[in-house]
């Protein structure tokens, strides 16, 4: 669906090389819908006990909220990517996230949790925003506050020859579906292959990849 | 009646045109106020008041000031209005957040969190509303009432409605101490 509107909409310009097929020319608001099988596993991973709590980083919205307090679970709910911009731009965010004091900073505003706080994250896409060295430090912090045996869903795009990528807001529309709708659109640290994927939660437990027709990658990763 | 009036406007209509008559210049339409009028029955704190310390009501409250301490309004709504900044921990029935609230909010039956409004806080509620563009960084409880137990059968003088409201720990309605700039 999503290659068929990219094949037919204008480039944002000449000079920007965009995902193919993954909500490039998408315009800013629109919402979309999309299939996700990560989603629906990583829900059925984490169980039906409720009392769970869930860290999602796709900022508060209505229907995140309804959908994972429906499970009776505990949301803790955290605009990541809004964060990044508060802390690191605006400006070169990739060297800004290279400061350490900046560094250390935002991972204190943002991932100051007790140990085992979470038994799963919804991480969506925002590991491809952060360059190397922050990234390695949130990967520490949340192998710290996520339960050993809980899970993390992440996504990442799966061209890696791109030189922006669109930046969504994720809202849950059902167990196995998602609404996207483009933020931004940005220039990613980092894009990862499989391997990079294994090599990023190489502590981990398991590892499961789905492939989706919109060229992105969903990882389920048990801690 | 009718026939005369129209007799009156053809004699009009044949008379030469009658200059244009000067309009009196129309007061200005009124001008709406920018802020939400409140409905009666509310206490309201303005947005140049500073709070700090408790503040306990047993009527609705409207804050649009700065306040650090504690806002407690058990029975009633709490509207944080678009000037209003909390640095407070916050309990009432229902919370509707127009402005900004920095600490934990409890709302027995449902909080609202509106567009531009900002809540840092772990929130604890039954039911929970928030618009596209609203801040919220912090943890989300829903406490879902419990099915009250059936009570065992009672004689007909007891099944009589129970009108009397729950004790209410303070009668203070809008307490305020130690007023002082909050810290910001």
């Amino acid at each position: 669906m999503f290659r068929d509107r990219a094949k037919s909409a204008p480039r944002h310009g000449p000079e920007q090389k965009a995902a193919p097929g993954s909500g490039a020319a998408l315009a800013s608001g629109q919402v979309y819908s999309r299939r996700s099988h990560g989603l629906a596993e990583f829900f059925q991973c984490l169980g039906n006990q409720p009392g769970l709590s869930v860290l999602d980083w796709a900022g508060a919205s209505q229907a995140n909220v309804n959908f994972i307090t429906s499970l009776g679970s505990r949301l803790y709910s955290e605009d990541f990517y809004q964060l990044l911009e508060m802390h690191f731009g605006p400006g070169d965010w990739y060297r800004a996230q290279q400061d350490p004091a900046r560094a250390e900073r935002f991972l204190a505003f943002t991932l100051e949790f007790a140990p085992g706080s979470f038994d799963g994250a919804l991480l969506w896409d925002m590991l491809e925003y952060l360059a190397p060295p922050l990234l390695e430090a949130v990967l520490a912090r949340l192998k710290k506050i996520v339960k050993p045996g809980g899970y993390l869903l992440a996504i990442f795009h799966a061209d890696e020859h791109v030189e922006l990528v669109p930046v969504y807001h994720y809202r849950i529309s059902g167990p196995d579906s998602l609404l996207l709708s483009l933020r931004a659109m940005r220039t990613p640290a980092q894009l990862f292959n499989n391997r990079g994927i294994e090599r990023l939660f190489r502590d981990a437990q398991a590892l499961k990849f789905f492939l989706t027709r919109d060229h992105l990658r969903e990882v389920i990763v048990r801690r | 009646m009718w026939k005369r009036r129209d007799e009156e406007l053809s004699a009009k209509a044949a008379s030469p045109p009658a200059p244009e008559p000067v309009r009196e210049p129309q007061p200005p339409a009124p001008v709406k106020p920018s802020e939400p009028e409140l409905p009666r029955g509310v206490a309201a704190i303005g947005k140049s008041v500073k709070i700090k310390g408790q503040i306990f009501s047993r009527e609705d409250l409207y804050l649009d000031g700065e306040i650090e301490g504690t806002v407690e309004v058990p029975e009633h709504r709490l509207t944080v209005g678009p000037h209003g900044r909390l640095q407070a921990s916050v309990k009432a029935r229902e919370v509707v957040v127009l402005g900004s609230v920095n600490g934990n909010v409890e709302a027995s039956e449902k909080i609202d969190i509106r567009k531009e409004a900002r809540l840092v806080g772990d929130i604890k509620t039954g039911r929970i509303m928030i618009e596209d563009g609203a801040y919220f960084k912090g943890s989300i409880d829903i406490v879902r009432e419990q099915a009250k137990p059936q009570a065992p059968q009672q004689p007909a003088r007891a099944a009589a409605p129970a009108t009397q409201a729950a004790p209410v720990p303070q009668a203070a309605s809008v307490a305020a101490n130690s007023p002082g700039e909050p810290k910001r």
